[in-house]
């Protein structure tokens, strides 16, 4: 198995062996941040600009120490003091970073597919850190990768995500990846939550929490993304974590040992009960670190890919 | 078994068969015993692929001539190579395994051939990210020359004269199915 791509845009278009690899290289990564000197000079002499339209800490970091552990250089743009302000378009942003030599653009945009349109702008790598509501490819690959670890595998695993799916590029990432390695998947949300026609994606769904928390080996509890709610529609704090919270009280009646995820930040008392986020049967830390190690698998690959000249073009 | 050779690469001669191969790890085994005085703070590490698999294989000679298990680890030197772009196939990164502190011990890393010395280059500088080892020596199973870095090996399986249009092929059971070492020419 040969990675080719120059970018990573989405996992819609990755096959499961392109996925495989990944998880696979981040497990050999993930033994480079268990050493005392976490970096390897894999990427020396290279240029990473974390290129942020929305504000991100989380992911923002994570990938800037993901770049820092392979020996890369790091700049990050914050547009909101940046010429983006002065009204220059996403295009020119992109040339004149390319111009100035970076080797990878790590994007955060607020409009879906503003990476795949930067990505066929420039030749330098376009990794994307989440467009609008339609993919964030590193956060589903780093929830599988800690599935994995903790249960060995994906095939036949049952996996319920919970919460805003609408408005939820981390649970369309998430379904792709999953469905495409053999999960089970099975969405849980209010109606308003759920957009149309989303059993194509091969999912199933749900608006009863107990039934998604009922057979899952795992669930994937979203943030509830209250600013999104412009039109008055969603339901209130209190009112969704009656319905829809992850508390252990409802855990009872769920396996013992199913693993609880969330890409946070953590909306506590609202989709989750604090006493799971903290409890033992919570992955959640573990999975911050692990996004580390396929952050490193994805800038590996996709920089490897555009060295070597076997990159497709796109 | 062995390897499917594309059709302009032809094999031109075996120079080492199962015997010769064990012999060669015995032979080597003795010598770094006696090069350091027994198997105190020795460890071996081996380059993956086929030399970590060596390397375990010289640890069991260890302990067949001096009752001792010496510690064995394993290194991926993907990360640390000068020539990512350079090979045609695109290597795959593996795990690094190395379960003890190698701290002021005497290590000797294990590879199946040396020739330019870069790979070594790479793992000597893997290695010291692990720590500071008392001394690092180097074994390997076969030593092809056309060497392009100053280094060299502390114990050697067999000397094999090559040319550049050569490749030297290391087949070990644990990967290839069987145990010899074949001169490839390329065509």
């Amino acid at each position: 198995m040969r990675w080719t791509r120059k970018d990573l845009l989405g996992l819609e278009e990755l096959t499961a062996e392109e996925i495989e690899l990944i998880l696979d290289t981040a497990e050999s990564f993930k033994e480079v941040t268990t050493r005392e000197i976490k970096k390897v000079p894999a990427l020396r002499g290279k240029t990473v600009v974390n290129l942020f339209y929305e504000p991100s800490t989380r992911t923002r970091v994570s990938f800037e120490i993901a770049a820092k552990r392979l020996s890369a250089d790091v700049i990050n743009i914050a547009t909101e003091t940046s010429s983006v302000q002065k009204g220059e378009t996403l295009i020119d942003t992109g040339t004149n970073i390319e111009a100035l030599k970076a080797d990878i653009i790590v994007m955060r945009h607020n409009c879906s597919g503003a990476a795949a349109i930067l990505a066929r702008h420039v030749g330098i790598s376009v990794v994307n850190a989440g467009d609008g509501w339609h993919e964030h490819p590193t956060q589903a690959l780093l929830d599988m990768f800690t599935l994995k670890e903790k249960l060995g595998r994906i095939k036949d695993v049952q996996v319920s995500i919970v919460g805003d799916i609408a408005h939820s590029r981390v649970a369309r990432s998430n379904i792709w990846g999953l469905t495409k390695l053999g999960a089970r998947v099975m969405v849980c949300a209010p109606e308003i939550l759920i957009p149309p026609g989303i059993e194509r994606m091969g999912v199933e769904v749900t608006h009863s929490i107990e039934k998604a928390l009922q057979d899952a080996d795992a669930v994937n509890v979203l943030r509830m993304q209250f600013e999104r709610d412009s039109h008055g529609a969603f339901p209130s704090h209190l009112e969704y974590f009656q319905k829809f919270g992850i508390t252990t009280e409802r855990l009872e009646k769920a396996k013992k040992d199913i693993l609880i995820m969330h890409p946070g930040p953590l909306n506590r008392g609202i989709e989750i009960e604090s006493s799971v986020a903290d409890g033992e049967n919570s992955v959640i830390l573990e999975q911050v670190t692990n996004g580390i190690a396929v952050r490193m698998a994805v800038l590996f690959l996709v920089s490897q890919a555009r060295d070597s000249g076997n990159a497709d073009p796109h | 078994m062995g390897f499917l050779l594309p059709k302009a690469m032809k094999e031109k001669a075996k120079v080492l068969d199962k015997g010769g191969l064990s012999r060669s790890l015995m032979r080597i085994a003795h010598e770094i015993l006696e090069k350091n005085k027994g198997t105190t703070q020795l460890c071996l590490i081996g380059i993956r692929t086929r030399g970590a698999y060596l390397a375990k294989r010289i640890a069991e000679c260890i302990y067949q001539i001096d009752n001792v298990r010496v510690p064995v680890g394993a290194l991926d030197i993907t990360l640390y190579r000068d020539d990512l772009t350079l090979v045609a196939e695109q290597p795959v990164v593996h795990k690094t395994e190395i379960s003890f502190d190698i701290g002021n011990k005497n290590v000797v890393l294990v590879d199946d051939v040396l020739y330019t010395g870069r790979t070594i280059r790479a793992a000597l500088d893997a290695l010291i990210d692990f720590g500071r080892p008392k001394n690092i020596q180097l074994a390997v199973l076969i030593d092809r020359g056309h060497r392009e870095l100053p280094i060299r090996a502390d114990y050697v399986g067999k000397n094999i004269p090559t040319s550049r249009n050569e490749t030297v092929e290391v087949r070990i059971a644990e990967v290839d199915g069987s145990d010899e070492v074949a001169i490839i020419e390329k065509g």
